[in-house]
């Protein structure tokens, strides 16, 4: 869930009135927005650097506010101010423009063919005599971050340029290019780099080597050219420096790359959508043209308001209200879905506006229905859906069990699924490849490499952690081992495993053959060959020789019991011996 | 030395005679016994009852340590160094390499004993510097020794304490006085009936002794269940209660398309990422898909359908087969509500889970990379999110937590969406305790369910419910082999609405 940082004065500057933390709090919940942390920018430096860092940094109050992560249009101050007042009714939702230049020609952005394979999509358009200060300017940018942080995906979907205007000359085109044919001097360098230059220097900067592997392997990268060959931005990494914004900046052109069309469009709607205020002309963007390799030409924003027709009906019954359709209409209103009645009475006509791309669905404009009528106020209803409950059987069997055995005098453990491959195979003094063990692919370490083959590690591991505790310990744990099975969709199986374990000055085999017979006992069955349950001796290199045997149930073998081998109780640095009992319990279902 | 059997009576036998009481240091040097033994005698009379008194004191004296016992015997250091010199003088050297050398030089040299000649032949050299000395230390030492503690003032005794010759010991006497029962026949008293005493019945002459109800008993012998498992048991005791049907969730690898893509998680989403989800590398991908279904799944994803605008974005199926650790167990639930469209005439249902999900997160102290999710699912016509709120407040009214709140909130597979809120009485604040919705439409429909039915579902934690309830502020300590095994021996039965 993304956060934005908010100047509390400006803030209530905008919203037009002061709120304790506490009115702040409770409206941001209503509407579904979560008031993080009060804070200010000398605290968190105090927090994170230190307070010798702190010396004169502004200790102005911020209210970081989460943002539901498909609110783009609530993750700035402009945006959030006219949510809200919106919201309380303070104010109506502005219609966005969308104009062409009085001399009919709007500004073009050509894209070429070589583009296709590393970026293929552009978008663009136009604020005219916008007027900034300082807090707009710094909150452009912040929202530009945010966005590229989000629903651009670090940029890898779309990555924004803005640029002023006034400094270079259209059309524009978009291209790419082998690295060392591009130079140009990037946004707050002094000197031209080839692009091939670029992706060294960035490597050591710690916001933008992030964005680097994106290009890395390409052998094109993409750029824009005005009409002059001046170099617009190197997306997605960096702009040049010769269209850098300042307070001065009256004119701006905006484009947007991206290798997802939809989410380029989205973006160019919520930059234009929140910052179009400051023009002039409040609230009209500039339209301009992008051309395709195929000549195809687009106009872009597409500012689009899409009407959804909704029955009042259909809203009550999913929210579980009974409100008419004018009030439900007036509800809508206030969440910047401008909605009428319309038809015979009872249907409602929701405008989506540009700035709201999360509603796709009619769902979404039910739930805006609901969080304009208060989640709080809707009555409670206990559904009349009849059913009878089942238990699963394995967990049925599972939880009787686990009773039983500490009933035993065994002490239930709880173990991780995920484990390194030294657990399951070179400190059992087995081999990785023979465990039929399924490995993840990203571990950020290597306790995470594998899903375990066995209980026995975890436990053993258990032991290692507790050797304070006095002897004997008696441990148990009834869970799932993942092992591969191509007999699945996914090529895996979990399988239920019983696993005990006792540590002691002797081995005590008796007490965990006992164990054995135990589990035998609670589960029906008989020692015997036939029919029942046996052992025989077997050879594994986990446990001592001599000292293991196979366990046969059901006509087959569900596991071993023995005494651990030496080499085993050292790996996992223990010192006493040790004996041990594996088995599944999945043919006693 | 007397018999330690009787010293009891002895003791008894010269209370009698002592009007105002005994000290016990004293019984002990007039019986010529250790100290220890009369404390023992005391203390087994004062629990026959009333018959004396003791009360506890304690008194500092001087005692003699190992060294200054030695330099009783010896002399102190500096006299042996005086003695050791002859009147012609010895090298230093020579001097050093006796026992009391190194201490005794300095201090004779302070006495103005000795004298060094730096500059002799042969290295420097020590000569008497008196004819006699007298050895004051040794002396009033010896005086101590025999009880004479007067011999020395504070100051001198702290002088010697400095230099480890004497050590002051604090002793804890008793000051024996009568009690209200007194007799100096004392019968010996039973620790414990026996079967001889019950056969015989002996039992009825015989006196018991007292037992101490202060004391703790013997914990028995046991084995104990995990404190999160215990919980678990209790959770799906609330859902069973509810009539919810378990489903199963034995299975921890799921491909991507059951995980992500049939729940319309977008292929972009950042759930997916590296850094969220643990993907695997062998089996790295799942096959077997009901392939008419997921047709249906990525044209809802890609081209909308259903009253849905889609995503708009170019759906691979490469994505939706890569295997993955689930990342929560609604990956069954969406397995489940497929199962359920599949068999033709719809029936309601509720189903829950409690089970295991992975995430690739950074691991703090209350987060893992595995944890247990806990999640409720009804289907049925008309379902509206009353009706979740209704159900939720059923929930967790057995949780022992009756006052909620809802925030509206965004997931991906859920609209509307809510965030369950209960007032903790404790931090005096609204924390959150659950996530929950009605899944999309976009969900649904693709899996063949009808179009009037609605499914409500809400997930929790297991682990931050118990660490609520087990007061554990550090997860490791509750998951995982590095439990701290003393505290599930120690905790107690969960009963989650008290």
């Amino acid at each position: 869930m993304p956060t934005v940082s908010i100047n509390r004065e400006l803030l209530f500057q905008a919203l037009g009135r002061e709120y304790t933390d506490e009115e702040f709090d409770e409206l941001c919940f209503e509407f579904g927005l979560e008031l993080d942390e009060i804070t200010s920018e000398k605290e968190i430096i105090v927090r994170e650097q230190g307070s010798d860092k702190a010396d004169g940094a502004s200790d102005v109050v911020l209210y970081k506010i989460d943002v539901p992560a498909n609110r783009y249009d609530l993750l700035c101050l402009e945006g959030l101010v006219r949510g809200l007042q919106v919201f309380k009714e303070r104010c109506e939702a502005p219609r966005y423009r969308k104009v062409t230049p009085a001399s009919g020609e709007h500004l073009k952005l050509v894209i070429t063919a070589e583009t296709a394979k590393v970026r293929p999509h552009a978008v663009a358009a136009v604020l005219r005599n916008i007027t900034f200060t300082k807090e707009r300017l710094d909150s452009f940018i912040d929202l530009q971050e945010k966005l590229h942080q989000n629903i651009c995906r670090k940029r890898s979907l779309v990555a924004i340029g803005i640029h002023d205007l006034d400094t270079i000359c259209g059309p524009f085109t978009y291209t790419a290019l082998p690295p060392a044919e591009i130079k140009f001097q990037p946004l707050n360098q002094i000197k031209e780099y080839t692009a091939a230059e670029l992706m060294q220097l960035y490597k050591t900067d710690g916001h933008l080597r992030h964005y680097l592997y994106i290009l890395e392997n390409e052998p094109l990268y993409p750029v824009i050219y005005d009409s002059n060959g001046v170099v617009l931005s190197m997306p997605p990494i960096i702009n040049g420096n010769h269209t850098k914004t300042s307070l001065k900046t009256r004119n701006i052109f905006i484009e947007c790359t991206a290798t997802d069309l939809t989410k380029a469009k989205i973006v160019l709607d919520i930059l234009v959508t929140m910052f179009s205020e400051y023009c002039q002309e409040s609230f009209t963007v500039e339209a301009a043209e992008v051309m395709y390799p195929n000549e195809k030409t687009y106009i872009y924003p597409e500012l689009t308001y899409r009407k959804e027709i909704l029955t009042a009906d259909y809203i009550n019954k999913k929210v579980g209200i009974s409100e008419t359709p004018e009030s439900l209409a007036k509800l809508l209103t206030r969440m910047y879905l401008k909605s009428q009645v319309v038809g015979d009475g009872s249907e409602i006509e929701v405008e989506i506006p540009p700035n709201r791309a999360d509603i796709i669905h009619p769902c979404d404009i039910v739930e805006d229905a609901a969080i304009a009528y208060g989640y709080n106020n809707i009555q409670m209803t206990i559904p009349k859906t009849y059913t009878i409950a089942n238990q699963f059987s394995l967990s049925k069997l599972t939880e009787l069990l686990r009773q039983d055995l500490a009933a035993a005098g065994f002490t239930e453990a709880l173990t991780f699924a995920l484990c390194s491959k030294e657990d399951i195979a070179d400190r059992l003094g087995k081999d990785i490849s023979a465990t039929k063990a399924v490995h993840i692919a990203n571990p950020k370490t290597a306790e995470f490499q594998v899903a375990r083959t066995t209980l026995l590690p975890g436990l053993l591991k258990t032991i290692a952690a507790n050797r304070k505790m006095p002897l004997p310990l008696k441990l148990f744990e009834i869970s799932d081992i993942v092992l591969k099975d191509p007999n699945t969709d996914v090529g895996a199986r979990n399988h239920r495993h019983v696993c005990a374990i006792y540590y002691n000055k002797n081995p005590g085999f008796e007490v965990i053959h006992g164990m054995l017979d135990r589990v035998m006992q609670l589960l029906d069955v008989k020692p015997g060959r036939d029919h029942g349950y046996y052992i025989q001796a077997a050879e594994d290199v986990s446990f001592f020789p001599g000292r293991c045997a196979e366990i046969f149930a059901k006509g087959q073998s569900i596991g071993r019991l023995g005494v651990l081998h030496p080499d085993v109780i050292t790996k996992f640095e223990l010192t006493m011996p040790c004996s041990a009992l594996e088995i599944t319990v999945e043919p006693f279902l | 030395m007397a018999d330690c059997s009787v010293l009891p009576e002895s003791l008894l036998r010269r209370l009698e005679k002592a009007d105002d009481g005994l000290n016990s240091l004293e019984v002990a040097g007039a019986l010529g016994v250790d100290h220890q033994l009369v404390v023992g005698a005391v203390k087994s009379l004062q629990s026959l009852g009333e018959v004396i008194q003791a009360e506890q004191r304690s008194s500092k004296h001087w005692e003699l340590t190992e060294e200054g016992k030695e330099v009783v015997d010896n002399g102190s250091h500096e006299a042996r160094v005086f003695t050791a010199v002859p009147l012609e003088g010895l090298l230093q050297s020579e001097l050093m390499k006796l026992p009391s050398g190194k201490v005794g030089f300095s201090k004779a040299m302070s006495n103005k004993w000795i004298q060094l000649d730096k500059n002799a032949e042969g290295g420097p050299r020590i000569y008497r510097a008196v004819d006699s000395i007298t050895d004051s230390v040794r002396e009033k030492l010896h005086l101590l020794r025999d009880g004479k503690e007067d011999a020395m003032d504070d100051k001198e005794k702290n002088e010697l304490k400095k230099r480890k010759l004497l050590a002051e010991v604090n002793i804890k006497t008793y000051w024996i006085t009568r009690g209200s029962a007194f007799t100096t026949s004392v019968t010996k008293q039973e620790t414990d009936l026996t079967p001889e005493m019950i056969a015989s019945g002996s039992w009825r002459d015989k006196n018991f002794k007292a037992y101490n109800f202060d004391a703790l008993g013997v914990i028995p012998e046991c084995g104990h269940l995990h404190p999160l498992m215990k919980v678990r048991t209790q959770f799906r005791q609330i859902f069973l209660e509810m009539g919810f049907t378990e489903m199963p969730t034995n299975n921890f690898i799921e491909s991507s398309f059951w995980n992500f893509d049939s729940l319309f998680q977008p292929q972009q989403h950042p759930a997916r990422d590296q850094h969220d989800t643990f993907f695997l590398e062998d089996p790295a991908e799942a096959t077997n898909f009901p392939m008419d279904y997921l047709a249906r799944v990525k044209k809802v994803h890609s081209e909308g359908g259903y009253g849905s605008q889609g995503y708009k974005y170019d759906w691979k199926i490469k994505e939706a087969k890569k295997n993955i650790l689930r990342t929560h167990t609604t990956a069954v639930s969406s397995r489940m509500l497929y199962q359920l469209a599949q068999q033709g005439n719809f029936t309601p249902v509720k189903y829950f889970s409690i089970d295991r999900v992975f995430r690739n997160e950074t691991l703090d102290a209350t987060h893992l990379a595995e944890f247990h999710q806990i999640e409720g699912v009804v289907a049925d016509y008309g379902l509206t999110l009353g009706d979740l709120m209704g159900v939720l407040h059923q929930f967790f009214t057995k949780l022992g937590i009756t006052k909620l709140r809802f925030k509206p909130a965004y997931n991906p597979y859920t609209e509307p969406s809510m965030e369950v809120f209960s007032y903790h009485e404790g931090l005096k604040k609204w924390v959150e305790v659950g996530n929950s919705g009605i899944f999309r439409p976009e969900m649904l429909l693709p899996m063949g369910l009808p179009e009037g039915v609605s499914v409500i579902a809400w997930g929790l934690s297991l682990e931050r419910p118990t660490m609520i309830k087990y007061g554990i502020n550090n997860i490791r300590e509750l998951v995982g082999h590095k439990v701290n095994l003393q505290m599930v021996y120690d905790s107690p039965i969960c009963r989650l609405d008290s």
